[in-house]
């Protein structure tokens, strides 16, 4: 049997060659990704502002219209009403009320009793409520999650390889969780905790590829003392690539059937896995390895003490 | 990498056995083959999350100012009550306004010993040596009690203790559910039902605090003053619990909720739904004396400061038996009763998040979960097989031995699958053949350099763990700090990362190497088609 080779056995790609390119690049859509979410904003759901979302499933499809006007008829604020996975299906989605939680309460049993009452037969599959003070204490844990992810993981590249390999993954970091929040703003794709478990995954996996060719460096750095640091990173990536693309491509067929066919509560986090992985990939080729260019990386960054005096003693002045 | 000793071959195959010994039963849980799984196996079980059961999650927060005004309530029942044991202290115009309790001793000469007494019922509290209560004369007649910091901090924590006690027993009052009902954080308690069919009869069950109180109405109040709000001294004006106006009762309890000893709900004569109370010794004691010297007059049931009924007292109750009507429906009764047998609550609860989700959509979560499940391994696992041929298939062996250890081991800890916790299982599959790919692609690499096989591999694997070692490390960096932050589903998916990154570990790095030592042993292999 033939076995498949997705990349050829020698490669010699010059990617470093782009790195100022990509930098640039890299650079702008990041810088657009974050001004973007900070201009549209985010989608965020009740998890994170309050509020109330309904998941009912009618016995035959449902006209939104009248549905929108029947829930506006209980004057419970602005309600969003979309298709949810099917055209029987759909997410009834209430603001806060004023007048705290047991408004919030009461608005709850109105929706349940009008869908009960006029639509017989219909399922509510879901209710979620949470009040103002739920949803921010989720809102600030959810972001010191994501910010002590990324430092703890940054701290222990530095602790296991060198600083300048910590900054690169704290970068590699920073702008594969801004480019994923940039995808959430321009789709609208709902924000939940589920999304924020997604995010935080994506900080373990998307360092996976880094911390790979970071390892191939560090082991090349140590072997080819001689070797220029663009053409050994250079090396690295060559000597990494079959890898990468192997898993990446294991990782995103898996995610791809989860998207594809798994539930849709779990889309948003399925597709900001997805996504990340695919960010993650790119990201640990043109900005975890050039950022060891800029930052001065030598090979003898990893050389003890010691081996650096007896480097010098051995090589007389 | 040839010397594999046989010992090591059995501690992996019995790894391995008792895994996937341990997963069977939460596989085959709620088919038919479940009860014929042996009894004498492993019962251990992963349980589902409300997500995936059906079910309510329910976080109540404690109205602290109602916390504080029980308390206060609390206190001047318990200082009148001494007052007025011999010798008796008269006093006056006691007032809980501003969240004191004061009150006027008449005979000046009896302030010393007034408040020697109210000294002696404030509690020192445990090593700090202070007390709950400060107690102060103002204006040489006035006596002040105030609570103090710690003693009221003491006092929420106790009421929390109490509260979830109560909230446990209105929800289950057999105590046979599977319920989950625990205080977090100091003023809150997080209930979790699975399959509820009507959660807002369950948040009405849980909310309502249930302080019954009996009262005598007093009849000397003005009927025009009492609809103002007025109430003569030592009485009190509260609303009917059907919106039919005002009444004042003494401010004096004849007998309380706290002496009830049962409440079951029954029909009164006429066929309508009531409430039939037991008081305990005490409580039917009480009962008995009020009633026996307040023959012909009017008392109020009082439930949460609202009247529901106030009948007249035809003849001494001295059985201890009293029945409460009211508007009731038979399911209002019911529940009623269900909250007074389970005691009231010390402190009002506030829902602050709900989640349900319905029987119907956690069975299609499982049923798109498993199939998506099943279809990424098998397409994972011909991609791996036709990447990497034989290596493919013992990463495939492993990928397999490491679904049924992931699920073993959630089984041995009891924990919990919830929604986002499939994706973290898919994930994990999707990842985990990434140590695989990781050992294979360098085995590749180091033939390509001309390294003999056996070299080739023993390198393979022992090079490339350095980066399995620290990829995983991250994951377990993130997902620890998502188990910590993370609420119920995101930390079930937190979990099955967790368990998932060290059984692929295990399963990719050393079961596979015992797999080609093996066949390295027994084929002797001239050449490696990987």
């Amino acid at each position: 049997m033939k076995l498949l080779k997705l990349v050829p056995d020698h490669t010699n790609i010059d990617f470093m060659r782009w790195r100022n390119i990509a930098l640039v690049l890299s650079l702008i859509a990041t810088v657009a990704s974050l001004a973007f979410t900070a201009y549209r904003g985010l989608n965020l759901g009740v998890d994170f502002v309050g509020g109330q979302l309904v998941r009912v499933t009618f016995t035959q499809p449902v006209d939104v219209e009248k549905l929108r006007v029947q829930v506006d008829s209980l004057h419970l604020g602005e309600a969003s009403i979309q298709e949810f996975g099917g055209p029987k299906t759909f997410q009834i989605r209430l603001p806060k009320p004023e007048g705290g939680d047991a408004a919030a309460n009461v608005a709850t049993a109105k929706v349940r009793q009008l869908i009960t009452s006029d639509y017989p037969g219909a399922r509510i599959d879901s209710v979620d409520t949470v009040s103002g003070k739920v949803s921010g204490e989720l809102a600030e844990d959810s972001a010191k999650a994501i910010v002590f992810a990324m430092v703890g993981i940054a701290l222990y590249i530095w602790f296991r390889f060198e600083w300048q390999f910590g900054v690169g993954a704290l970068l590699t970091l920073a702008h594969d969780i801004a480019m994923t929040l940039g995808f959430f703003a321009f789709t609208r794709l709902q924000v939940d905790l589920n999304v924020v478990a997604a995010f935080l995954t994506i900080v373990g996996y998307s360092l996976n590829d880094t911390v790979v060719i970071y390892d191939r460096i560090r082991e090349n750095l140590r072997k080819y003392r001689k070797m220029g640091i663009l053409s050994l990173i250079n090396l690295s990536l060559n000597e990494t690539l079959a890898r990468t693309v192997v898993t990446s491509l294991t990782v995103l067929i898996a995610l791809g059937v989860l998207m594809l066919i798994g539930p849709e509560v779990i889309f948003g986090l399925a597709i900001a896995i997805f996504l990340g992985v695919l960010i993650g990939t790119y990201s640990s080729i043109y900005i975890s390895a050039p950022v060891l260019v800029w930052l001065g990386v030598q090979p003898d960054s990893f050389l003890k003490a010691d081996d650096k005096e007896e480097e010098a003693e051995a090589q007389p002045a | 990498m040839l010397e594999f000793p046989r010992w090591k071959v059995w501690l992996i195959a019995i790894v391995i056995a008792i895994g996937i010994l341990l997963s069977i039963p939460s596989l085959i849980a709620g088919t038919p083959m479940a009860s014929s799984w042996p009894k004498w196996l492993p019962q251990y079980r992963i349980s589902l999350g409300l997500d995936l059961a059906g079910g309510s999650h329910l976080l109540l927060e404690a109205d602290q100012r109602d916390a504080l005004k029980q308390r206060l309530q609390a206190k001047e029942d318990e200082v009148s009550t001494e007052l007025r044991r011999d010798p008796r202290i008269d006093v006056g115009d006691i007032s809980t306004a501003g969240g004191r309790l004061s009150f006027l001793v008449r005979d000046p000469t009896q302030v010393d010993a007034a408040v020697e007494r109210m000294r002696k019922l404030a509690q020192p509290l445990a090593l700090t040596g202070n007390r709950d209560w400060d107690v102060q004369v103002v204006d040489s007649t006035r006596i002040v009690l105030t609570p103090t910091q710690d003693g009221t901090v003491r006092a929420l924590k106790d009421a929390m203790g109490v509260a979830r006690d109560v909230v446990r027993r209105r929800i289950d009052p057999g105590g046979t559910k599977e319920i989950t009902v625990i205080t977090e954080g100091g003023n809150r308690i997080l209930v979790q039902v699975p399959g509820v069919e009507d959660p807002e009869a369950l948040k009405k069950l849980i909310g309502q605090t249930a302080r019954l109180e009996f009262k005598l109405v007093d009849l000397s109040a003005n009927q025009a003053d009492v609809q103002a709000g007025r109430a003569p001294p030592g009485s009190q004006v509260l609303p009917m619990a059907d919106g039919s106006g005002f009444m004042a009762v003494k401010r004096r309890v004849m007998v309380s909720g706290d002496q009830l000893t049962d409440a079951q709900q029954s029909y009164d004569q006429d066929g309508r739904p009531d409430i039939n109370i037991k008081f305990n010794t005490t409580g039917a004691r009480r009962f008995a004396r009020t009633t026996q010297e307040n023959v012909g007059k009017p008392f109020a049931i009082i439930l949460d400061d609202k009247i529901l009924s106030a009948p007249n007292i035809n003849e001494p109750i001295l059985g201890g038996n009293a029945q409460i009507s009211g508007n009731f429906t038979v399911q209002s009764a019911h529940d009623l009763a269900v909250s007074l047998a389970s005691g009231k609550l010390p402190v009002k609860l506030n829902v602050i998040e709900e989640r349900t989700v319905g029987p119907d959509l956690g069975k299609d979560s499982i049923h798109k979960g498993v199939i998506a499940s099943v279809i990424a391994i098998g397409l994972v696992m011909i991609f791996m097989l036709v990447t990497y041929g034989r290596f493919g298939v013992y990463a495939n062996i492993a990928l397999i031995v490491n679904a049924f250890l992931i699920l073993g081991i959630m089984a041995m800890f009891n924990a919990t699958l919830t929604l986002p916790g499939i994706a973290g299982f898919i994930l994990t599959i999707g990842a985990a053949v990434d140590a695989n790919v990781l050992i294979n692609e360098r085995i590749r690499e180091e033939i390509r350099r001309g390294r003999r096989l056996i070299d080739a591999v023993e390198t393979g694997y022992h090079e490339a763990f350095r980066a399995i070692f620290d990829a995983n490390v991250t994951h377990v960096i993130s997902a620890s700090i998502m188990a910590y932050f993370g609420s119920g589903p995101v930390r079930g998916f937190a979990v099955v990362l967790l368990i998932g990154v060290v059984t692929s570990v295990f399963t990719a790095v050393y079961f596979t190497r015992m797999l080609v030592a093996l066949w390295i042993r027994r084929a002797r292999p001239r050449a490696l088609h990987i």
